[in-house]
């Protein structure tokens, strides 16, 4: 594969800033609402927060990779007195819990920085986060090239996954057929 | 489909411990809008005046308001509305946080609880999944604690919680409902929930809420954005700093106090303290706050920081917002760390932080009155401070003199006789006020205090100035960009309104400038508390991002209805107007609208007179304050009109 130059583009969290609206959940649901903005549901946002407010967590995590398996770590933490496993602040979609997957179908969401057409100045989470806990940073990095997974080739990916590839064609076929 | 609401209601029946998803009417959201309008008109329906606060009879409703769960900032209000143990009439006590978007995003505008639970329950709504679980492990648990054993046992950390305390559980008249870091405090609906034999409710959802149009609807948010950036940054001079920015006046954020202390009264609303606040006064005070104060916190979608997560250390951490630091303090005649602890006992127990405080300062004043004597406090200690969380430990379990207490102060006076009336000196329609004792009347504020159905002076008053500006330059300077106004005369009335002189209060500005000004005040607040939109963001502050050019918009883009300010006045019109009767039909007259005699030392009763006969003229009622059938008519209230000419509580001929 070629390098290819790219942007990359980071969301930082500053925690100490969070005031716990979660105003960054309800824009990232509208964003990806279809049509765009036309419903509401946090559920559905690729961000969410980690809340509980009796021991001052205010917690932002972003959707990151589909995976298809439990992950075997389970390093547990204790901040301030209060334990947290591995998984408190992960972002994976994962068998092991519901957090970022469509509540419908139970397929997984992920971040996309909110590409759109024209380019959104900033993700909308970063834009409706007035209280500047979420800040949005460019820059520009030398990577090797790699297909990127939509949307629906991730929900498709997991579905490979769960019922095997031969199964999926042969439904996808079957359903084509009735039209 | 339906927009910005869900279009089902839950309703409960206790008793039978029967649920039902009852489909709502989509022309009552068009009449009544929701949250407030359509509680008041359902409450209407189904409670008769003969319906007494705690009969099985009485509903209990907590509702969204229509643009809760919405991308409207500060859409987050849920509207509690029942029959008021207290003032025996329609209670619509209200709370932020988090608890109404969820409730729309469970498929759900209201829950409608009716009947009584034989045993002590909490409700679980969780999507389509409603269940009335055992609570009989959480009775005497505290409020706070509550919901967090109930996320905790429901293993659902993202569920909010609404629950009662001691105080809820043994019908405290001005009991609290809690909620995370909100509460709904006025008028004692948490005594309701209790007498319900509910301990709390969990709510949690996961469902989509449609919106109407949906570009135009988020250009209009972002609009709603960008003008709380720009006020932010463009604080209002010449007023205090609680007033200059958005949101609930900022108490958790502030630490100066000059103004609260020397203007509020201490004690039984009684001292008033000049010259309190001082350099060590503030250095010690901020300490305080600054050492507790762990998050300044919002509710639901709003950027406003009016709340904090408080931890003092050695007991358990809870979370306040705007004035509560300060009332336990005031009338205890103690420091600001007494407020931050006793306020943590009085959170989980869930207990109004205005009412609560001036029913103890009441007591001690009656003991120092020898009205009552040591033989009703046995074992009371004697500082301050340990009197008042023996007071407060004896009010939440009903124990002795507590049980007289708990009542308030307008029925622990009556109970209590012998000349202790004129101890319950601070209250309207038999509720505790603001501590506030003024020497010049002011008309506006005379009518607020007088009129007003949601019993608290601050659930009034709003985006008109509370005095003048001292000089032109001042006056032109703030009028320049006061879009908020439905009409141009309000800048007129403010620009020559002055201190002294001709111009000055009480005969500035004039009566009707007055019942202008007041009516637009109280009708901001109509519409806040049926869209669930926070006050801060609307009707309580000086130019907010909601105002009465904008809100029709808003309205159409999130719900689809086709409205225009004209139509959206009306509604708040009709909303007010069907409370005013509501009340009405429980036996309120003019002889309840009255402010304490001592609020202002200098009163002009002829011209008190004059401002009531002509608001009431204004608003379409009466002489005695009764909504006219002229006026019902024209309001779509006709149901309403003719079963207040059944009771001959209106005349037939009458027009």
């Amino acid at each position: 594969m070629s390098k290819v130059k790219k942007k990359v583009k980071v969301i930082k969290v500053d925690l100490d800033k969070c005031n716990g609206c979660r105003a960054c959940e309800l824009a990232c649901s509208a964003f990806h609402a279809n049509p765009k903005y036309s419903s509401i549901n946090p559920a559905r946002s690729r961000i969410r927060m980690v809340i509980d407010p009796l021991n001052d967590e205010y917690v932002p995590i972003r959707a990151a990779e589909y995976t298809r398996s439990e992950c075997d770590g389970r390093n547990a933490y204790v901040i301030s007195g209060k334990e947290y496993s591995e998984c408190s602040f992960c972002g994976a979609s994962c068998p092991a819990r519901d957090l970022f997957k469509e509540p419908d179908s139970g397929l997984p969401l992920r971040c996309d920085m909110c590409e759109d057409d024209p380019e959104q100045k900033e993700p909308l989470c970063v834009q409706w986060c007035l209280a500047k806990a979420l800040i949005y940073e460019e820059y520009e990095e030398e990577v090797e090239e790699q297909v990127k997974l939509g949307d629906m080739e991730t929900g498709l990916k997991s579905l490979v996954d769960k019922y095997g590839f031969q199964k999926l064609v042969d439904a996808i076929t079957r359903m084509s057929q009735k039209g | 489909m339906r927009y910005a609401e869900t279009g089902y209601n839950l309703e409960i029946d206790l008793s039978k411990g029967n649920i039902q998803k009852v489909e709502t009417d989509p022309e009552l959201t068009e009449l009544y809008l929701g949250g407030l309008g359509t509680n008041a008109k359902i409450l209407w329906d189904r409670v008769g005046p003969e319906v007494e606060p705690f009969s099985p009879d009485n509903l209990l409703i907590f509702s969204a308001g229509l643009l809760c769960g919405t991308p409207a900032p500060g859409a987050n209000r849920t509207i509690v509305s029942t029959i008021s143990p207290q003032t025996n009439l329609m209670a619509f006590s209200m709370m932020g946080g988090f608890f109404a978007p969820e409730l729309k995003y469970a498929g759900y505008d209201k829950i409608i609880l009716r009947g009584k639970s034989p045993d002590l329950v909490y409700l679980w709504i969780n999507n389509d999944k409603v269940e009335i679980r055992d609570a009989s492990h959480l009775r005497g648990k505290g409020a706070v604690e509550t919901a967090e054993l109930i996320k905790e046992e429901l293993g659902e950390p993202k569920a909010h919680v609404a629950a009662i305390g001691l105080a809820g559980e043994n019908r405290v008249y001005f009991a609290s409902i809690e909620q995370g870091r909100s509460s709904a405090s006025r008028l004692g609906i948490g005594a309701v929930m209790g007498d319900k034999g509910v301990k709390a409710i969990a709510v949690r959802g996961t469902k989509d809420l449609n919106i109407a149009q949906p570009a135009e609807m988020m250009k209009l948010c972002n609009e709603v954005l960008d003008y709380i950036n720009f006020r932010e940054e463009n604080l209002i001079p010449g007023v205090m700093p609680i007033l200059q920015g958005l949101g609930s006046p900022q108490e958790m954020k502030h630490v100066d106090e000059k103004w609260h202390t020397e203007n509020f009264m201490w004690g039984n609303s009684r001292t008033r303290i000049r010259d309190f606040w001082n350099d060590e006064i503030e250095e010690k005070w901020k300490e305080t706050q600054e050492s507790v104060r762990t998050r300044l916190i919002s509710c639901y979608n709003c950027p406003l920081k009016c709340g904090a997560i408080i931890s003092v250390p050695g007991i358990s951490t809870y979370m306040m917002k705007c004035f509560s630091k300060l009332t336990y303090t005031m009338a205890a005649y103690s420091d600001l760390d007494f407020g931050f602890k006793i306020a943590q006992r009085a959170t989980e127990y869930g207990v109004d932080g205005f009412s609560t405080p001036q029913v103890m300062a009441f007591a001690l004043e009656l003991l120092e009155a020898g009205i009552l004597t040591e033989k009703d406090f046995p074992g009371m200690p004697e500082d301050p401070e340990g009197r008042f969380y023996w007071l407060l430990d004896k009010i939440v379990r009903r124990e002795g003199i507590g049980d007289v207490l708990a009542n308030g102060t307008h029925w622990a006076a009556e109970q209590i006789g012998n000349g202790a009336e004129a101890f319950a000196h601070n209250n309207i329609k038999k509720h505790e006020q603001l501590p506030l004792k003024l020497s010049m009347l002011n008309p506006i504020y005379f009518l607020m205090y007088a009129t007003g159905e949601k019993i608290n002076i601050t659930q009034i008053e709003g985006q008109f100035p509370q005095a003048p500006f001292a000089t032109m330059e001042e006056k032109e300077a703030f009028v320049k960009d006061w879009i908020q106004v439905p009409d141009d005369k309000f800048k007129e009335y403010f620009l020559k309104w002055e201190f002294r002189g001709e111009y000055s209060m009480p005969f500035y500005p004039g009566v009707q400038a007055c019942c202008e000004i007041v009516d637009w005040m109280e009708m901001m607040h109509y519409i806040d508390d049926s869209l669930g939109m926070c006050a801060g963001l609307s009707s309580f502050p000086l130019k907010p991002p909601y105002h009465i050019h904008n809100y029709p918009k808003v309205i159409s883009a999130a719900n689809g209805m086709d409205l225009d300010k004209d139509g959206l006045t009306k509604i708040a019109k009709r909303n007010r107007t069907l409370i005013r009767a509501f009340n009405v039909r429980r036996g309120m007259s003019r002889a309840d609208e009255k402010p304490p005699e001592n609020h202002w030392k200098k009163r002009f009763p002829e011209l008190e007179t004059q401002l009531l006969d002509e608001y009431y003229k204004f608003k379409g009622w009466n002489n005695q304050g009764i909504p006219t059938k002229e006026s019902l008519h024209e309001l779509n209230l006709a149901y309403v009109s003719e079963d207040l000419e059944q009771r001959g509580i209106i005349e037939n001929e009458q027009s």
